[in-house]
């Protein structure tokens, strides 16, 4: 065991794990951070996907020793009043069913639009082909992702 | 008749104290009687009947909705409300949903989510129950006002007086309406008097479902609550020889280490549970813990030993199901003959929420919570396996990380109550990924052979088909082996069978000890496959266009408005030969759905597809955005199991463990999906699974138009056609 001190979503989390512990458990058993979710535990899905500095990576394959200072962003720090363009984007095109995966989707598609604010179809496809959603709501996804990018360019709204 | 005792009274009171001073009615099922009773709260009371508090209006006017149906992503939470708000004359920002409890005894017998029946099952009743409510507010405010109701009407939670335009708010009228005695009649409002009705609109569940705030099943906590895992035996009778976990009890944060036994049907599965104070702990005890499994006694068998017996099974007569005429004797003097095998293969329900199951198990009560598609199953399930009447028993759902038909299962419920009980803590029994894809039950794979003679002028004169798979019935303690259980019709147009003369439809139950269970569409989802597909090879037999063929066979007007939908949408009439085009209608869960494929090659030889059309004639519908939705998804998953993905077996156990070798479509799999509701005014049928069969026979249809190559052994690999 061991104690670190994590910063996520803007605050700092002190707790003692065992130094191979991932990411992915530390928010859900240790922190009580659900948002985040476990998929298949060897990066194959993407149900975990948080950011490490703005990057999306999968927390179920991060050791928390390998965390360091880097900043940690989970769903819960996109906004938890749905005031983010890809939660609007998101409701608009009314993408989940189930809603498992879409914390992973979500923030693998703050990611892209991070780094790439026109995304092309080919891009949505690379950037998002890591997670897996069983409900099949991939055609949505494409859409709010588009939707989500043009809302980024406008004037910030009045927000609902 | 009715149920008279404290336990039940109490746990009513349970669920109506979150609204006193409140108008509370909702529907029970008198014994034996078909149709439901409204009642208030307070005879439901006063009788001690558990009434289904279905719906509850408070002071302030907001309407809460006891949902009685899972919510796996099938949109309960927005067809539920919107039908009540739309009898009751709200608006749906007035209206909240909350998960109902399993309970035996309400919610008009089964609370189970499957067999798309969540509209179909309840729609009555729902439109009642809230007509009902309407109607005692209108009574209550013409009471107030000393005028006649019929010079009342309600309108956006107000009733208004219509000489006067005088109004109150449903909040002001609640406490009166209460005391009234609920009308035996409502009226029902005509379908084009609608307002919310048949409109896309948005689900309630989807903002806390973009936020991460949506409760799952692994999500529960309790205070105090361990975590579980179970070393589980890879082989599906295998039993425990000896395991050492001397290393194990070592090991931070490790609890307990004991041998539990999860009944699957008639059958125990042994595994070691090992209890931690955090799941990441849990499945590293697992990881060090040796464990030597019994695995003589049974059939280490494998797939391919497995198709060979279907295929030998499929000489033998079978149980016969549906038959007519004389199939044998016009066969043989039909003008063309055809016949071929299809093969379909064992699958993994893969929700991406594993399974797993929180049990609090104290002296004389049991409570559970978990992602449950029938929670009234899983209290009687559990009463009886623990001899616990079912007042004792508390089943609570949670939002279900996709079901398909596998969250209908009780036997992880029961091992996670049978760990608490061992421990005597709450606990959380925790699936990984590759419990969740290796232990099934599977969807079972099946071989088909299909027969069918047609007449010069493409009419089908004899029509047989033979199915080969496990049956899921026969698995159960006790089972009736010769009881047929309809499952080789399952998909078949009902249109299409009625207008055959000479027909025979049979099963061959193969023998296995591989667990099957219900996958999304059941049995027509491979059904679909191999009749469809024979469809299309009979059409070009007959030197017909496919849907041409199919109008010869589906002759009725229902039928022949969806195959002009399907028509005019794929612009059918226009496509060029040989362009890649497929089709294919199938029926289940009483709705008909037809979809089109087009596929085109790639300059790198590969295969695309370039356009899905999907017409559903589901008849009344409450919600047109959330069935576009469900069928997009069983399209998506149909294009799983065709193309990417299949369970194997060897040496009697499963071979693909995760995501790494069960191959899931991904984004760039999924074109766009055009989806178009047929509109009328038919009772409503499914919208959950019925989008799932047709898509397989309709994309290898295509292929077949492109390429000439006729797929009849699903999966099969796009890129290498």
């Amino acid at each position: 065991m061991a104690s670190y001190k994590l910063s996520i979503n803007g605050a700092m989390h002190a707790v003692e794990a065992d130094p191979k512990m991932p990411l992915l458990w530390v928010l859900r058993d240790l922190l009580n951070m659900t948002g985040t979710k476990y998929g298949c535990g060897m990066s194959q899905c993407g149900a975990c996907t948080v950011h490490l500095n703005g990057n999306a990576i999968r927390s179920c394959s991060m050791p928390v020793s390998a965390v360091g200072n880097q900043k940690i962003t989970t769903i819960e720090g996109i906004s938890s009043d749905n005031t983010n363009a890809v939660q609007q984007a998101w409701i608009a095109e009314q993408v989940p069913q189930c809603g498992y995966c879409q914390s992973g989707q979500i923030m693998s598609a703050v990611a892209l639009l991070k780094r790439n604010p026109n995304p092309t179809d080919r891009d949505i496809d690379l950037a998002m082909q890591g997670n897996i959603c069983r409900c099949g709501t991939y055609p949505r996804i494409r859409k709010a992702i588009h939707k989500a990018a043009a809302m980024l360019k406008q004037p910030p709204a009045k927000s609902f | 008749m009715q149920q008279k005792n404290s336990i039940n009274r109490r746990a009513f009171l349970k669920l109506s104290s979150f609204t006193s001073a409140a108008l509370t009615i909702g529907f029970y099922f008198p014994a034996l009687a078909e149709e439901s009773t409204i009642l208030t709260a307070a005879t439901a009371e006063d009788l001690g009947i558990v009434l289904n508090a279905f719906i509850s209006i408070d002071k302030s006017g907001k309407v809460n909705i006891i949902n009685h149906r899972a919510e796996m992503g099938q949109g309960a939470f927005q067809a539920v409300p919107q039908m009540i708000a739309e009898e009751l004359e709200v608006s749906l920002d007035k209206v909240s949903i909350a998960f109902g409890p399993g309970h035996q005894t309400k919610y008009g017998g089964s609370q189970i989510t499957g067999g798309s029946s969540t509209v179909r099952g309840a729609y009555k009743h729902l439109l009642r129950t809230g007509a009902t409510a309407r109607e005692m507010l209108v009574e209550a405010a013409a009471k107030k006002w000393g005028v006649p109701a019929t010079e009342c009407y309600a309108l956006d939670g107000k009733v208004i007086h219509r000489p006067t335009n005088k109004k109150l708010v449903y909040g002001e009228l609640v406490e009166e309406a209460a005391k009234l005695t609920p009308p035996k009649q409502v009226a029902l409002k005509e379908r084009k008097n609608y307002t919310i009705i048949g409109k896309p609109l948005p689900r309630q569940d989807t903002p806390p479902k973009v936020n991460g705030k949506a409760e799952f099943g692994l999500d529960k906590k309790l205070p105090g609550m361990l975590y579980a895992v179970v070393e589980r035996c890879p082989y599906f009778l295998g039993k425990v020889k000896t395991y050492n976990d001397s290393v194990v009890k070592t090991m931070p944060g490790v609890k307990h280490v004991f041998k539990v036994q999860m009944p699957v049907f008639d059958t125990l599965r042994e595994g070691i549970a090992i209890v931690a104070d955090n799941t990441w702990s849990a499945m590293q005890a697992r990881k060090a813990l040796q464990v030597e499994w019994d695995t003589t006694g049974f059939e280490h068998l494998d797939t391919a030993a497995l198709y060979n017996r279907m295929k030998e099974d499929l000489r033998k007569p079978g149980l016969s199901q549906r038959t007519g005429g004389n199939f044998d004797a016009t066969y043989d003097k039909a003008a063309k003959k055809l016949e071929a095998i299809y093969e379909t293969p064992y699958e993994a329900h893969a929700c991406m929420e594993p399974l797993n199951c929180v049990a609090d198990v104290k002296d004389d009560q049991i409570t559970v919570w978990g992602p449950i598609q029938g929670p009234d199953w899983i209290q009687r399930d559990l009463a009886e396996r623990f001899k616990m009447p079912m007042e004792n028993i508390t089943v609570h759902m949670t939002f279900l990380g996709g079901g398909f038909g596998r969250k209908a299962f009780t036997d992880y419920t029961t091992e996670a109550v049978l760990i608490s009980k061992e421990i005597k803590a709450p606990v959380q029994v925790v699936w990984t990924r590759e419990d969740d894809m290796t232990q099934g039950p599977f969807r079972p794979g099946a071989v088909y052979e299909c027969k069918a003679g047609i007449s010069d002028n493409g009419r089908i004169t004899a029509f047989q088909t033979k199915m080969a798979a496990q049956n899921m019935d026969h698995q159960w303690p006790h089972a009736d082996k010769s009881n047929f259980n309809g499952s080789t019709t399952e998909g078949l147009p009902e249109v299409f069978i009625n207008g055959l003369d000479h027909y025979s439809f049979s099963d061959i139950p193969t023998e296995s000890p591989i667990p099957v269970m219900w996958w999304r569409s059941v049995y027509a989802s491979t059904n679909g496959f191999a009749y469809e597909s024979f469809m299309d090879e009979l059409a070009h037999a007959a030197k017909l266009d496919p849907l041409d063929f199919h109008r010869l066979q589906l002759r009725d007007e229902r039928a022949e408005a969806l195959m002009q939908m399907l028509e005019e949408k794929t612009g059918w009439r226009t496509r060029e030969k040989n362009s890649g085009w497929g089709m294919a209608i199938t029926e289940c869960f009483k709705s008909m759905v037809g979809e089109a494929v087009k596929v085109s090659k790639q300059p790198d030889g590969k295969l695309k597809i370039d356009r899905i059309v999907a017409v559903m004639d589901c008849g009344w519908y409450v919600n047109p955005d959330i069935i576009r939705a469900q069928v997009e998804g069983s399209i998506v998953m149909a294009l799983g199991a065709a193309t990417t993905h299949e369970t194997h077996f060897t040496d009697g156990k499963a071979v693909e463990t995760n995501f790494h070798q069960y191959h899931m479509p991904r984004i760039m799999d999924v074109p766009d999906i055009e989806v178009y509701i047929m509109e009328n005014e038919e009772k409503p049928g499914g919208v959950g699974e019925p989008g799932l069969p047709p898509f397989a026979p309709a994309l290898c249809n295509a292929i077949f138009d492109l390429t000439g190559k006729r797929i009849r052994k699903l999966p099969f690999n796009m890129n290498e056609v």
